[in-house]
């Protein structure tokens, strides 16, 4: 029912999540943000089973805060993302499992962008681009088609569009709205937020 | 006093230790720590009996425990608001199965001044949990000298109940907060927490949705309001058979909540008819009225 997907340029990430809160089959809420910023260039995406979202993913972000105040650094991408991942493995092997889908983007200052991947079953990759949800089905052979790892950031943008106007095409679930985020190496920049209207 | 040593409150220093969700042990020194019933003491349901010597209060409330049947939320409870403040509206039927349990329940109960829970699911989970939370709310405004916020006491609510996801209910809350202007959240036992500006739970919500959806606006009167809530409610009620009997009506603004009359649904549904004969005689013709 929900749909994170990342695309990762040379020197940027791009992110979008759907913006809708369901229960049963009643949407609750429209703008819903489902993006967790764990410090300045990292960003969680987090979807999956009702409450295990937000509290594994605030879990973290505090905990990824806490290391920046004991040690006076903040952790890269790739160790916030393996922490992420020990810590949902972690609670996989306890009595409180949570269900959780991530994407984990990020930009450091020595590696670059990075994208992570990680699934309910604590799997992490380090991918080019992603995506999570029913609406991966459809439109990661659009971005297997059209990605190239020197993609500019408006380049990233349409191919993100192409992504959602395939969901808004095929998908029989209504995702009206969608929020984008850019990481790069300023820090996290809101685009605005896509809105795919009418079927084609 | 009493209340304090129920809560396990000693004098110690405000600072908090991180919590992490599964290590939080049965410490009375933390300020937060709250005496929860936990799983274990409910017997009849308990599906492993390997834990038979734990402190009270520790957080083994994470066994599973199996339910004897599926519970469903019956009923139609809904809050939005508006410019004048917050409308809470409910129905009062308690349903047990196919039983009206209690025609006259109160699902709308008031926390403080500032403060409603509206309740769908378990009526006894929910019953507990508000007398929980007006406890911690209480104990925080002892504790801090002002009154925790809309936005903390949902956080609250929705911590303490994911630790015990295996109860079942849904709140809305619906607050004023004098410093911050209208708020309501929905929380669910699931662990959801959502800020919003219309909601509606229980087995009657979408009926209630339907009503809710097309008129619902910030520039609405008081009056207005009212109407609308008890429509939809009556709407939802007339649909859903687990909805029914009166409505209850709160209306919550910076002064605090006022409560109306609760209003049997059976005379609005002979007003309606009415209302549909005379504008039937109208128009001079006569009219089939189809009855369901």
């Amino acid at each position: 029912m929900e749909y994170l997907i990342g695309i990762q340029g040379q020197d940027f990430v791009l992110v979008a999540a759907d913006n809708i809160a369901a229960n049963s089959i009643i949407q609750m809420k429209q703008d819903q943000d489902k993006m967790f910023k764990l410090s300045d260039k990292i960003l969680l995406l987090c979807v999956g089973e009702a409450g295990d979202t937000v509290q594994f993913a605030e879990y973290i972000q505090k905990n990824i805060q806490l290391y920046k105040m004991r040690n006076g650094y903040e952790l890269s991408p790739k160790a916030a993302a393996n922490f992420t991942r020990k810590n949902l493995a972690d609670y996989l092997r306890s009595r409180t499992p949570y269900h959780v889908n991530l994407l984990l983007a990020g930009f450091d200052e020595t590696d670059g962008p990075g994208l992570y991947y990680m699934d309910h079953l604590s799997a992490l990759a380090k991918a080019p681009f992603a995506a999570h949800g029913y609406g991966a089905y459809l439109t990661l052979s659009i971005l297997d088609r059209y990605y190239r790892p020197d993609l500019t950031r408006d380049e990233a943008v349409d191919l993100l569009k192409k992504c959602i106007e395939e969901l808004n095409k095929r998908f029989i679930l209504n995702l009206p709205s969608f929020s984008v985020r850019l990481i790069d190496k300023e820090g996290i920049h809101d685009l605005e937020k896509l809105m795919p209207v009418g079927a084609k | 006093m009493a209340l304090q040593d129920v809560s396990g409150f000693q004098d110690t220093p405000m600072s908090h230790r991180w919590n992490t969700p599964a290590s939080l042990s049965g410490d009375g020194g933390v300020p937060l720590h709250f005496f929860i019933p936990t799983p274990q003491s409910s017997v009849p349901f308990r599906c492993d009996n390997r834990h038979t010597s734990l402190s009270s209060l520790s957080t083994s409330s994470s066994l599973p425990t199996r339910r004897p049947f599926p519970l469903s939320h019956g009923t139609t409870t809904l809050a939005f608001v508006f410019q004048g403040g917050v409308i809470a509206a409910a129905d009062t039927r308690a349903s047990c199965s196919g039983l009206v349990a209690c025609p006259t329940a109160q699902k709308i109960l008031p926390i403080h001044s500032h403060l409603l829970v509206t309740t769908s699911g378990s009526g006894a989970d929910c019953m507990l949990w508000e007398r929980i939370l007006a406890r911690e709310i209480r104990l925080y405004q002892l504790r801090h000298g002002r009154r925790l916020s809309i936005t903390g006491s949902a956080k609250l609510l929705s911590h303490m109940l994911t630790r015990h996801a295996v109860t079942d209910m849904d709140l809305t809350r619906s607050p004023v907060s004098d410093r911050c202007g209208p708020k309501l959240f929905y929380v669910c036992s699931d662990g959801t927490r959502l800020q919003g500006e219309l909601f509606s739970v229980g087995s009657g919500s979408p009926y209630a949705y339907g009503v809710l959806d097309g008129e619902v606006r910030w520039s609405l009167n008081e009056e207005e309001a009212i109407s609308l809530a008890r429509e939809a409610v009556y709407r939802a009620t007339h649909r859903d058979a687990y909805s029914g009997n009166c409505v209850d009506l709160f209306h919550i603004t910076a002064q605090g909540y006022c409560r109306r009359d609760r209003e049997d649904l059976r005379e609005e549904y002979h007003r309606e008819r009415e209302r549909v004969l005379k504008r039937g005689k109208e128009r001079g013709k006569k009219e089939k009225l189809i009855h369901v």
